[in-house]
C-alpha cells in the first residue's frame, strides 16, 4: 500500500552547520549541535509538536540518533525516518583520498566479489555496476535497522549530476532497489523538478516523490516555477517542498500560506532549532493545510 | 531554433564529471567528453548519451568540437589548451591555469589572435556576494581602501595520504595553487597584479611533498596592502569557505559566498540602497538563476556564459586567460618570495598626503 506522507517533516540542515545565509550562523549551529543531545532535544520537540518524521542525511551523527530512537520504542512509537543519501562528503573525501577507483573499492565489502572485479581492472559489466550501486545503497541503509524508514531520497548533489549525466538509469536502479529491498517508497531531492520527473518519466516511474525548492519567490527553483506549478497541476508528482521560507527571505506566514495553495503538494520539509519557530510553523501549516499529519 | 556549441569536457576527475553534467543539461549544448580508458570512462560509455572519447588528439580530429572544457591535471593545461586553440577551438580551462606564468601569456596571446572565446574556472567571480564586492570597490564605496584580508580555510588534506598530482608540487598540487589560487584571483580582480610580494610563508602540516598552508603580504600599485591567509587543512569548515574583508578611509567591506556586508561612514552619492552604517545583502537576493544547479549557481553560470560567448550570444564573462595569467604570475611571484626570502617586485610608490603648510615642528 502507498504510504501517505505527513504534512509536516523536519529537516536536519541546521544540525550540520548549513545555512544558506550566513557561515557565521552555520558555525554557531554547528557549535550547538555537535552533541547529540542536543540535536536530539530539539527532535524531542518537533515530536511531541506532532511532527514524528525526521528527513535526514546519512551522516554518522544521524547513526547516533537511530540509536538513541531504536532503544527507546516506548518513547518514540510513532517516530519516522526518512533517509536521504548518499551522504555526498563522504565519497568526495574518498575520491580525493584514494581516486575514483580506489574509492569505489574503499566502500566494497572485503573481499567480496566485485572487489575482486575492480581489483583486477577489468572492465565492469552493467549488471556489475548495478551490483555496487545495490551495495552502496544497503551500506548507507545500515544505520537504520529495525526503524521505520517508508520512503528513501537520494540527495540532491547525486540525483543533479546523474540528471546532467544524462544517466537516468541510475535513477531506476535506486528506485528498484528501495522498493524491492526495503519495501520504501524511493524519492528524489533535486534542484531542477521538472528535468527530474521528465527523466523519471522516460525511465517508466509514474507520479515520483520529488522534494524540491517551492517558494513564493522562486527562489533555485531551476527549469521555471511555472514549470513546477504545471507539473504539480497535472498530478504528475508527488511534491515536497523545500526551502519554503527561500533561507528566511519570506515571512513565515506568507510562505506557508502561499505554498498551501498549490495544488498536489504533499508535504513541507523545514529546518528548525527552536521551540518557538518549530510550534509556529507548525501551527501555519496547521491551520493553511488542515493539520500536520497525512 | 537556437544554435548548439558542439563541446567536449577534457578530464573526468571531481572538477570534470561536475562540469560533463552542467554542460550535458545545457540546452545549447551537443555533449561529448574525453578521458584515458578506465572505470569511469567504461561506466559512463555504458550509460549516457554522449560520445566519449578515449583519445585527445582524436577528439579534437574526428570529433571536431567548437569548444573544449580542460579539466585534466595542471601541468597538462598549456599543451591541451595550445593544442586546441591551434585548431580554432575555444577552450574554458580549470585553474590553475598554467604552471609557467609566461606560458599563460603566450596561451592568452594566441587566444586573442585567433579570436577564440578564453575562460579560467575561478568560479568565486560569479558568485553574487563577490559580484556585489567588486561593484562597491570600482564605485568607490568604501574610499581609499588600504587594509584587506584574503583568506580560504578548509578540509582537504587532514592526513598524511597518498601521493598524487593534488600532492606534487611540480604538477601544480598543494594549496598555493589549488586554495590559494582563488583568494589571490579575486584581489587581482579587485587590484591588479600585486607590485609586491613579502612574508610569504608555504608550510607543509601533512602533506610530504606540498605546502598546506600559504601566508602572504601583497602590495598593490593603487595603495591597498593584501594579508593572504590559506589553510587547506583545517577540519573545522565544512567545505572549502573563501572571505575577504577590507578597510578604507569610508568604512568597511566583507563578503563571503553566502553575503556581502558594508559598513559606510557616510553614505556614497549614487550608491542606491546603501545608506550609513551597516548594511548586509544575501546570496537571496544576489544571486542570479541558473537554469540549471548542479552544486552552486556559480559554476553553472560560469559555464552558460562559456557556452554562450562561443555561439557569439554575449561577451565574453569572467576571467580569460589574461587575468588567469595574472594570478599564476602572483602565485609564482609568492613561490619565489618564500624561496629566497627577499621582496619580490618592488614596492609601490606610498601615496602620500600633500604636507600642510609646515607651521612648526608640531605641525600646529
Amino acid at each position: 500500500m502507498e504510504h501517505q506522507m505527513d504534512k509536516l517533516l523536519f529537516g536536519d540542515n541546521q544540525f550540520f552547520g548549513i545555512n544558506h545565509m550566513s557561515e557565521e550562523k552555520a558555525r554557531a549551529q554547528a557549535m550547538r549541535f555537535q552533541d547529540s543531545s542536543a540535536i536530539m532535544d530539539v527532535l524531542d520537540v518537533a515530536y511531541d509538536a506532532g511532527i514524528r518524521t525526521f528527513m535526514c542525511t546519512t551522516h554518522d551523527r544521524i547513526a547516533e540518533i537511530a540509536e538513541i530512537v531504536r532503544n527507546n520504542p516506548e518513547r518514540y512509537p510513532d517516530f519516522l525516518f526518512y533517509p536521504c543519501m548518499p551522504y555526498a562528503h563522504k565519497y568526495a573525501n574518498a575520491v580525493t583520498d584514494f581516486g575514483m577507483m580506489g574509492a569505489v573499492q574503499h566502500f566494497m565489502p572485503e573481499g567480496g566479489m566485485l572487489q575482486t572485479a575492480l581489483r583486477g581492472g577489468a572492465a565492469l559489466a552493467t549488471k556489475d555496476v548495478d551490483g555496487i550501486a545495490k551495495i552502496l545503497i544497503d551500506a548507507e541503509m545500515k544505520m537504520f535497522k529495525g526503524l521505520n524508514t517508508p520512503v528513501v531520497f537520494m540527495q540532491n548533489v547525486f540525483t543533479d549530476l546523474l540528471l546532467g549525466l544524462g544517466f537516468g538509469r541510475a535513477l531506476r536502479v535506486f528506485h528498484d532497489h528501495v522498493r524491492e529491498t526495503y519495501n520504501a517508497e524511493p524519492g528524489f531531492i533535486t534542484m531542477n523538478m521538472p528535468l527530474c520527473l521528465e527523466v523519471l518519466e522516460r525511465e517508466g516511474i509514474e507520479n515520483p516523490i520529488i522534494c524540491s525548492n517551492i517558494n513564493k519567490i522562486g527562489f533555485r527553483m531551476c527549469g521555471g516555477a511555472e514549470a513546477y506549478k504545471a507539473a504539480m497541476e497535472a498530478g504528475r508528482v508527488r511534491a515536497v517542498a523545500m526551502s519554503v521560507y527561500a533561507s528566511g527571505a519570506i515571512p513565515p506566514a506568507e510562505a506557508i500560506e502561499w505554498v498551501s495553495e498549490l495544488p498536489n503538494l504533499e508535504s513541507i520539509v523545514f529546518g528548525a532549532s527552536s521551540r518557538a519557530n518549530i510550534h509556529s510553523t507548525r501551527d501555519l501549516v496547521a491551520q493553511h493545510m488542515g493539520g500536520t499529519n497525512a | 531554433m537556437t544554435e548548439r556549441l558542439k563541446i567536449a569536457v577534457v578530464g573526468l576527475g571531481k572538477m570534470g564529471l561536475s562540469h560533463f553534467s552542467l554542460v550535458g543539461a545545457h540546452p545549447q549544448a551537443e555533449t561529448m567528453a574525453c578521458d584515458a580508458a578506465g572505470f569511469m570512462v567504461d561506466v559512463l560509455s555504458k550509460n549516457v548519451p554522449h560520445t566519449i572519447w578515449k583519445d585527445y588528439d582524436k577528439l579534437l580530429s574526428d570529433g571536431a568540437p567548437q569548444a573544449v572544457v580542460i579539466a585534466t591535471p595542471s601541468r597538462l593545461h598549456a599543451p591541451m589548451v595550445r593544442a586546441a586553440l591551434e585548431k580554432g577551438v575555444h577552450v574554458f580551462c580549470e585553474k590553475p591555469f598554467c604552471l609557467d606564468w609566461r606560458e599563460a601569456e603566450e596561451l592568452a596571446d594566441l587566444a586573442d589572435k585567433k579570436g577564440l572565446i578564453n575562460q579560467v574556472g575561478y568560479h568565486y567571480r560569479h558568485v553574487g556576494a563577490f559580484q556585489e564586492m567588486k561593484r562597491l570597490v570600482d564605485a568607490g564605496a568604501i574610499g581609499r581602501i588600504t587594509h584587506v584580508m584574503a583568506e580560504a580555510y578548509g578540509p582537504v588534506v587532514l592526513r598524511p595520504k597518498k601521493q598524487s598530482w593534488r600532492t606534487t608540487k611540480s604538477e601544480g598540487g598543494g594549496c598555493l595553487y589549488d586554495y590559494a589560487a582563488h583568494p589571490l584571483n579575486l584581489l587581482n580582480w579587485f587590484f591588479g597584479t600585486p607590485a609586491e610580494v613579502t612574508g610569504s610563508v608555504l608550510n607543509s602540516i601533512f602533506s610530504e611533498g606540498t605546502d598546506d598552508e600559504v601566508f602572504s603580504t601583497l602590495r598593490f600599485e593603487g595603495g591597498q596592502t593584501a594579508q593572504m591567509s590559506v589553510n587547506w587543512s583545517d577540519e573545522s569548515h565544512r567545505k572549502m569557505s573563501t572571505k575577504i574583508s577590507m578597510i578604507g578611509t569610508n568604512g568597511r567591506l566583507y563578503a563571503d559566498r553566502q553575503e556581502c556586508q558594508v559598513y559606510l561612514r557616510e553614505e556614497v552619492p549614487g550608491l542606491d540602497g546603501y545608506g550609513t552604517g551597516w548594511n548586509v545583502k544575501y546570496t537571496t537576493e544576489l544571486t542570479q538563476e541558473s537554469w540549471f544547479y548542479l552544486r552552486g549557481e556559480e559554476y553553472s553560470n560560469q559555464m552558460d556564459a562559456f557556452i554562450r560567448s562561443c555561439l557569439g550570444e554575449t561577451a565574453q564573462l569572467g576571467t580569460d586567460f589574461r587575468d588567469a595569467a595574472a594570478t599564476d604570475r602572483s602565485i609564482a611571484m609568492i613561490l619565489q618570495n618564500a624561496e629566497t626570502g627577499q621582496a619580490v617586485g618592488e614596492a609601490p610608490t606610498p601615496v602620500t598626503p600633500q604636507p600642510a603648510k609646515r607651521r612648526g615642528w608640531f605641525g600646529r
